[in-house]
């Protein structure tokens, strides 16, 4: 692994609606072509095959343990013994909900597309997103993956924001920004940010879900002032607080001190082995390479497909310890230096990392 | 005047599969279905003009490699967003164990 000072111009406009997105679009890094490893058409095709087994599988089982704990936690409330209980609860809630609205909103997760769709409605409300928005914002993430001025969710924007980082283990900033965006569009408001990637024929249907959610949570912070009591709110919108740790643990590995500007997933995301019960609640997306170079595979065919291309791949991190250790200087470093990235050194079966737009941006 | 051309053998498309055929400066996806009768279409998604002979047919529809919008390729239809406009479709047919469509 090799650092590299890209010496590009910072603090850079991570706005959709500025002139580094005007930018990329203009040199061709918008919607570019992007780098595939080779996997033949029949074996891609295996992989991308849809089953509905074992998305049901893991779904009865979430919403089975998130009854259990969530009543455990309810019925042994005032005692230390309900703690377990709402810690399994959260993260269920909290941190799983993120895999299955992104699974299910790449419609990949099961082959029935009503199931879906309903996993992927009760997702969203969970995880405090807006159904529609995001998943336009998602599919612009996946066309422009960390590209600047055109990807909505990039992370960490240089130089990044530490504290930031930290505090979204506790879930707090995320749930104030989402909230207020949900009210927002629930008022009928779509952002100017929202409406880059939002096409006009979809934003009622926006609007329409955020009021849809608003109303349940309105409806918990009622039920919460009736009875006096903090349990509504421990069951609904809160464990987006207290259980969100690991949809942070997980995610901010995605792409954090990697790449940006390339249009080579090798270079911006990141691959991580970890343990099987985290894989289960993440949904695999511990394979994020893999993920972001072939999205229409499902996430039970991704350690299939890894095993496939890793000769093509930089290696991935064995462990969350390993990963953290790679990508907490790097960020520490980018305060000082921002184009600063972390480069991983390809094995000597794989092609080379395409560059040459990283180097474009770099040289303005 | 539209007329029929040769896209390639039927046995070069696997049934439930799509390829894509280059044709002067277009480009079209060509399927078989799984009850093997051929369909053709716009080559190109009309969400962000990705190819969808990458893509993966599903009973009687393609779904981008791109987003997974879906379309059915027999009648175009946009079924599933980021895909919101449908496909242009062409007719197809089988000629002695080769595909044509006409254009
Ligand atoms: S490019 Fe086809 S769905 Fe987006």
């Amino acid at each position: 692994m090799t650092a590299v000072d890209a010496h590009s111009p910072y603090p850079r406009d991570y706005s959709l609606t500025g002139p580094e997105g005007r930018h990329a679009v203009e040199i061709g890094l918008a919607s570019a072509d992007w780098y595939h490893s080779d996997v033949p058409r029949k074996v891609m095709k295996d992989l991308m095959r849809r089953r509905d087994g074992p998305a049901i599988r893991d779904t009865l089982l979430w919403l089975v343990l998130l009854v259990l704990s969530g009543a455990g936690g309810v019925l042994l409330w005032g005692s230390w013994w309900s703690v377990p209980f709402w810690i399994v609860y959260g993260v269920l809630y909290g941190s799983a909900c993120d895999s299955r609205w992104h699974e299910c909103g790449h419609g990949t997760a099961f082959r029935t597309e009503w199931m879906n769709d309903a996993v992927y409605h009760i997702a969203s409300f969970m995880v405090m997103r807006n159904p529609v928005s995001w998943r336009w914002s998602h599919a612009r993430h996946h066309t422009d993956t960390i590209i600047v001025g055109r990807d909505p969710e990039i992370p960490f924007m240089r130089p990044p924001d530490l504290v930031m980082g930290v505090l979204h283990f506790i879930g707090l900033p995320d749930v104030i920004f989402w909230m207020r965006t949900l009210i927002r569009n629930a008022l009928g408001r779509i952002s100017a940010e929202e409406a880059e990637y939002i096409p006009e024929s979809e934003r009622p249907k926006a609007v329409f879900w955020a009021r849809v959610h608003v109303a349940i949570y309105a409806l918990a912070i009622g039920s919460a002032v009736a009875w006096w009591s903090i349990i509504p709110l421990m069951l609904i919108g809160g464990p987006r607080i207290y259980g969100a740790w690991h949809m942070f643990l997980t995610g901010l590995l995605q792409h954090g001190g990697l790449a940006e500007d390339v249009v080579d997933h090798r270079l911006n995301s990141r691959t991580v082995l970890m343990n099987p019960v985290s894989r289960w609640i993440y949904w695999n997306m511990n394979y994020h390479v893999e993920h972001h170079m072939f999205p229409m595979v499902p996430y039970h065919a991704l350690p299939r497909l890894h095993d496939l291309i890793k000769h093509d791949l930089p290696p991935p991190n064995t462990s969350f310890i390993d990963a953290y250790c790679e990508m907490i200087p790097a960020l520490i470093r980018q305060r000082r230096e921002p184009g600063h990235y972390i480069r991983k050194t390809l094995p000597a079966t794989a092609r080379p990392y395409r560059e040459e737009f990283h180097n474009a941006v770099g040289q303005r | 005047m539209a007329e029929w051309t040769d896209v390639c053998a039927l046995d070069d498309i696997e049934e439930e599969d799509v390829v894509r055929f280059d044709h002067g400066e277009r480009t079209f996806a060509v399927y078989r279905s799984p009850d093997g009768e051929v369909f053709a279409t716009d080559g190109l998604c009309t969400h962000e003009q990705v190819h969808l002979a990458d893509g993966l047919v599903l009973d009687d529809t393609i779904e981008c490699p791109m987003h997974n919008g879906r379309f059915n390729y027999k009648t175009g239809a946009a079924l599933r967003t980021p895909a919101c406009v449908a496909l242009g479709t062409y007719p197809a047919r089988i000629v002695g164990g080769r595909v044509q469509i006409e254009l």
